[in-house]
């Protein structure tokens, strides 16, 4: 009786656990208690991590670290945000399945892509 | 860049005339205030102070301007939260030059986050100058909303396209060009092709003693394409460009004078009046490089220059603010 609580208790902890960062991927999306999240640092005019790779439904937020303006923009014009200043951030969420390569309009040097499984 | 040298070296430069070694050493003086004159494939060299000892008369050519470049209005973190206060002291030190300039080139980045106000508070300090006429290039922190609309509503009246646009001026031809719109990912600067055709058409007529001032935000040779510093179809434009006797080339960008001289052709980048960015590989990226407050001033500056009369090229020199 111990064991099977114990096997409950550690599935429910992994399924909890996959709506965080990067675990995300492991997970069939089914399995998902909540939307999964993955976030991109940008600093020192670059991305990090320059690809990222998470689940379909997966909601990648940028975060702008660096003490200079920068942009998230996908070459296929699938998303693009608004300027972000030191601290600010910008969200969307993956629904299909691709490689999605992106860049920043302002720096252009500066390039990243998100694979979506 | 804030390395001073004996001035004794110069003169023998007067005599030497053009070397190879001479040159670069004018080249690295260029800003502390030296100023570097080809006349007919003759180098001459002249420290700024021996400069005020020349009478007016010697030194005032025909044109006199100056350039300043990257003002940031809105910038505010930590490698200076006065920008304004800098560019104020650049205005003051344009204001203070011995041939007061006729205009001014501004080679973009004029605010930091194409917000109206930060447009509004440049020209408000602009207006303190004693040149009253300021002819814009937008860098590519002037048109991060909408094309660019905001800058160009402001400073782009007679322009064609995203901008670019030339004048003349006592014989001198202008060209502004605009090199910041339709970047590709992974790319450098871009033109575009609509551009290119007018570059072509407007310079085709005029003759090849016509002094050329091309000014542009982004370098438009190869500073350092690893951190975007150069433009993809430059060449092109240089191509058009190459039957003149005199060309200069005047852009902001970078944030540290550098200066380069191809056949007719002298390239030559202006300090920023906002804050210093590292030199070319010295640092892991392009970004506001933090210096001791004391030593802030003297890593930002204005261009002033001048078209000498009987020279063929135009006679460029950095200040800096310090």
């Amino acid at each position: 009786m111990r064991r099977r609580v114990c096997v409950a208790v550690a599935l429910a902890a992994m399924l909890a656990g996959g709506s965080r960062a990067g675990a995300a991927g492991k997970l069939p999306a089914s399995a998902q208690q909540k939307p999964a999240m993955t976030e991109v640092k940008i600093d020192n005019f670059s991305f990090g991590p320059a690809t990222t790779t998470v689940a379909v439904g997966t909601t990648v937020t940028w975060v702008n670290r660096d003490d200079i303006p920068h942009t998230v923009v996908s070459t296929d014009g699938v998303f693009k945000s608004k300027v972000m200043d030191t601290d600010e951030k910008f969200s969307f969420t993956f629904s299909k399945a691709g490689t999605y390569t992106y860049f920043c309009s302002i720096h252009p040097k500066m390039t990243g892509t998100v694979v979506v499984q | 860049m804030t390395e001073k040298k004996k001035d004794e070296i110069l003169h023998d430069h007067n005599r030497d005339g053009i070397d190879r070694r001479g040159f670069l050493k004018c080249m690295a003086w260029a800003g502390t205030g030296a100023l570097c004159v080809m006349q007919g494939g003759v180098l001459k060299s002249y420290s700024m102070s021996r400069l005020s000892e020349m009478t007016a008369a010697d030194m005032a050519g025909e044109l006199s301007f100056a350039q300043i470049s990257d003002s940031h209005m809105g910038f505010n973190k930590a490698a200076n939260t006065d920008v304004a206060g800098t560019l104020k002291a650049a205005i003051d030190k344009i204001n203070a030059l011995p041939v007061a300039p006729e205009f001014l080139l501004h080679t973009g980045d004029i605010s930091h986050l194409s917000k109206p106000e930060e447009f509004d508070a440049v020209g408000q300090i602009l207006k303190g100058a004693s040149a009253k006429d300021v002819f814009y290039v937008p860098g590519e922190h002037d048109v991060l909303n909408d094309d660019g609309k905001e800058y160009l509503e402001r400073f782009g009246k007679g322009a064609t396209g995203a901008g670019w646009y030339s004048f003349e001026k006592k014989g001198v031809h202008f060209v502004g060009l605009v090199n910041v719109m339709n970047l590709k990912a992974g790319g450098l600067g871009s033109l575009g092709h609509e551009q290119l055709e007018w570059l072509e058409k407007d310079v085709k007529p005029l003759k090849a003693s016509t002094p050329i001032v091309v000014f542009a935000h982004i370098p438009l040779w190869s500073v350092y394409p690893e951190w975007g510093w150069g433009t993809d179809d430059s060449a092109q434009a240089l191509g058009y460009l190459k039957k003149f006797g005199s060309v200069t080339v005047l852009n902001g960008h970078i944030h540290q004078t550098m200066q380069k001289v191809e056949g007719n052709v002298t390239f030559h980048t202006a300090a920023s009046t906002a804050f210093p960015q590292p030199a070319p590989g010295a640092a892991p990226s392009p970004g506001p490089m933090k210096v001791p407050a004391e030593q802030l001033r003297s890593l930002l500056g204005i261009t002033d220059v001048k078209l000498v009369r009987g020279q063929q090229a135009l006679a460029v020199v950095d200040s800096s603010l310090a």
